[in-house]
């Protein structure tokens, strides 16, 4: 595929950056990512990918947008209110840049459909809120052999790692999800906006670093940071052997819809 | 003997200390909710009673983390 004299001139700070270049550029237009969740971590990740000119772009988000979401799920506006978060994110992303080709599934992602959705994609972003989620992108990952990027954040702080086949997964990490009966306590929930912001930029970054081939991605570490001290550090892990997934003997074989409590003010998000 | 309990180090008295009383110490108010890795190897959940940690030893917290408006711990 040529540039246009137009993407030459859009992706100008690309092509003349050491490690990117045309060809680099190019791994990106060719490049199909999904994010799973157009809230928090999703937003700043579709906003970066689409700058960045990524050829085929999905979000799926079974939600509508709610005044609570606008804090930090800045691809969403106060006249969105309302609309499907897909949709919303569509109108963005296309206004960004009409050249990225965007999917959208306005659903939730569930056991009987993951495989379907994620097989299309080069690597996935979780930018989720729940756990059963997060739970069931690794294992379809893991399962299918697809990279992708863990995001959490809570309160002040944030946690993101990546998984590539081979490598450490979520499951190598946190064995399942945590038990049912425990209590969740709703003074210690809650999230400041901008350390979404943090974290999505952070996973575009690892979504682009994979696309081009570039670096070396967060395998086997998960970078924790705290915003309250501004403190920035990395834990390394190895592949765990005994992880109930991708160890040497996987106890689970197929995809697991798991159940989750939540802490709301409202409703629902 | 000092460890280092997620890059910081720490005094703590005597020559090793229980896993467990480790993560109790730490404020961890529900050892469910936490992965732990000991220089550099997660313990199972069911030996935090019984592995002893020790003088110079590494250890790490990791705590759920999903997306404000779940938690865990």
């Amino acid at each position: 595929m040529d540039f246009t004299e137009q993407q030459i001139h859009r992706y100008s700070r690309h092509i003349i950056l050491q490690n990117v270049g045309v060809e680099g550029q190019q791994k990106i237009m060719n490049g199909k990512v999904l994010i799973v969740g157009a809230g928090g971590l999703g937003s700043p990740t579709a906003y970066y990918l689409a700058a960045a000119g990524v050829g085929t772009l999905g979000i799926i988000d079974g939600d509508v947008v709610d005044t609570s979401n606008l804090q930090r799920q800045v691809i969403h506006f106060t006249s969105d209110v309302g609309k499907p978060k897909v949709v919303s994110a569509k109108e963005k992303l296309l206004q960004l840049n009409p050249d990225v080709n965007v999917i959208t599934y306005h659903q939730l992602l569930t056991s009987e459909n993951i495989i379907q959705i994620i097989k299309e994609y080069d690597f996935i972003v979780d930018g989720t809120d729940n756990f059963p989620v997060k739970f069931l992108i690794n294992d379809a990952c893991v399962l299918l052999g697809k990279p992708f990027s863990h995001g959490g954040i809570l309160r002040f702080e944030g946690q993101t790692m990546t998984y590539t086949p081979g490598n450490a997964c979520y499951r190598c990490v946190f064995a399942g999800p945590p038990p049912a009966n425990a209590v969740p306590t709703c003074s210690q929930a809650g999230v400041l906006g901008s350390i979404a912001g943090i974290l999505g930029t952070i996973q575009a970054t690892e979504a682009l670093k994979f696309l081009m081939g570039v670096g070396e991605l967060l395998t086997n570490r998960m970078l924790i940071f705290q915003a309250l001290n501004m403190e920035f550090r990395t834990v390394k892990f190895k592949h765990n052997s005994s992880c109930p997934i991708c160890g040497n003997n996987p106890t689970i074989k197929q995809l697991v819809d798991y159940e989750q409590a939540t802490c709301d003010i409202q409703q629902s998000e | 003997m000092e460890i280092s309990v997620n890059g910081k180090v720490q005094q703590i008295p005597g020559d090793e200390i229980l896993l467990l009383e480790l993560i109790t110490k730490n404020g961890v108010k529900q050892p469910d909710m936490v992965s732990v890795q000991l220089n550099g190897s997660f313990i199972r959940k069911e030996d935090f009673r019984s592995t002893v940690v020790k003088d110079k030893n590494e250890v790490d917290f990791l705590y759920f983390m999903g997306g404000g408006k779940y938690l865990f711990f």
